[in-house]
């Protein structure tokens, strides 16, 4: 169950980016990360995990979003990306190299937040464009 | 009127871990020492090796021991019999030592001794081929055991581990003749994940292959030593 202590850290960076929205307190709707496939992470228990870490909490209602990020090795040899499959030991099928070069599939990565500033008159937004 | 809003972070999942670890790290070099992570699955034979290489190189280094452990301090107490100084990390639920646990294990050891003294700091990881790899303490090189009973499907199986691993014991290869498995097997299944690790198979039973790992491990202490800065790192 480290998904639990995966859940803290990223608790951790959230506090810090709240940090720096203060006195305001940003309203997040989502969380936003990639998760590469080539990790000890299991998504679902991510998700899991956050949703009972975020009751009663400012992050409380807010969705974690995880975006799957496949593993694409690199072919030392001919330098073809190709998908590595454990089933075939990992190896290029172009040209039965070993797994050497990495190219996603190790990410763990905090993407972006989706959030608003509540009605709150102490928490209006001063005038911005439109993005 | 609310105002969507989206912040881009590109922050590490574990940014807070990983900055305990560089925190530890940072300590680790100003007291020019190299700081293993040992981890495996349970029972691939961490505190057995570790008894045997702590009697081996006790006469070339002054060493000392963090202990993870889920519940118990009984491999710490095994350790200590050999006469290197060991503090106990017990884990509780968690199946991974991370890098706050490990500045707390610091923290104790300071009580008992200068770590600037040392030269080899071994941090025995909680038993476990999954999660350990994810999480850094703080060291410089990750030491990956795998038993020869284990079956030389495990690479494959538990790749993120042998893929990180700095060098991969193939562990109690005197079981092998009552085995049905080839050693030739098991190191090209870590090569396929891993090309360019060091592979060296042992025996903490019969001493085979342990010259060849403490080979490995002086060569490290030897790489690690000259960078350090010289500045010491308060605590």
């Amino acid at each position: 169950m480290h998904e639990v202590d995966m859940t803290r850290c990223l608790l951790l960076s959230m506090n810090e980016w709240k940090q720096q929205h203060e006195p305001r307190i940003p309203r997040v709707s989502q969380v936003h990360l990639q998760v590469g496939s080539f990790t000890c992470v299991e998504p679902d228990q991510l998700v899991f995990t956050w949703r009972v870490a975020v009751q009663n909490t400012w992050l409380d209602g807010a969705e974690l979003v995880i975006e799957p990020v496949p593993l694409v090795g690199r072919c030392v040899r001919c330098n073809a990306t190709y998908s590595p499959d454990p089933e075939q030991a990992y190896r290029s099928p172009c040209c039965q190299q070993p797994m050497e070069e990495i190219v996603s599939g190790r990410e763990l990565r905090i993407r972006s937040v989706d959030y608003a500033f509540s009605d709150h008159p102490a928490d209006a937004l001063p005038a911005a464009t439109p993005a | 009127m609310h105002m969507p809003l989206e912040d881009t972070l590109g922050l590490n999942l574990l940014a807070a871990n990983q900055h305990q670890a560089e925190h530890n790290r940072e300590h680790f070099d100003a007291w020019r020492l190299l700081c293993l992570n040992v981890m495996s699955s349970p029972g691939a034979g961490k505190t057995s090796l570790l008894e045997r290489s702590l009697a081996a190189l006790a006469g070339a280094y002054a060493m000392a021991v963090l202990e993870g452990d889920m519940t118990t301090q009984l491999d710490a107490e095994r350790l200590e019999a050999v006469g290197v100084p060991v503090v106990p990390i017990t884990t509780g639920r968690s199946c991974h030592l991370d890098a706050a646990m490990v500045s707390g294990g610091l923290k104790l050891l300071r009580q008992r001794l200068d770590p600037a003294e040392l030269d080899l700091l071994w941090v025995e990881n909680v038993g476990n081929l999954v999660c350990p790899a994810e999480f850094e303490v703080g060291e410089h090189r990750k030491v990956a055991l795998l038993s020869v009973t284990e079956g030389d499907d495990k690479p494959l199986k538990y790749p993120v581990m042998f893929r990180e691993a700095h060098c991969v014991l193939i562990t109690k290869i005197d079981l092998l003749p009552y085995l049905p498995v080839q050693l030739e097997r098991i190191e090209a299944h870590i090569r396929q994940v891993n090309p360019h690790c060091a592979v060296i198979p042992v025996s903490a039973t019969s001493g085979e292959g342990l010259e060849a790992w403490h080979q490995w491990l002086k060569a490290q202490v030897a790489a690690i030593a000259p960078a350090a800065p010289a500045a010491l790192v308060s605590a």
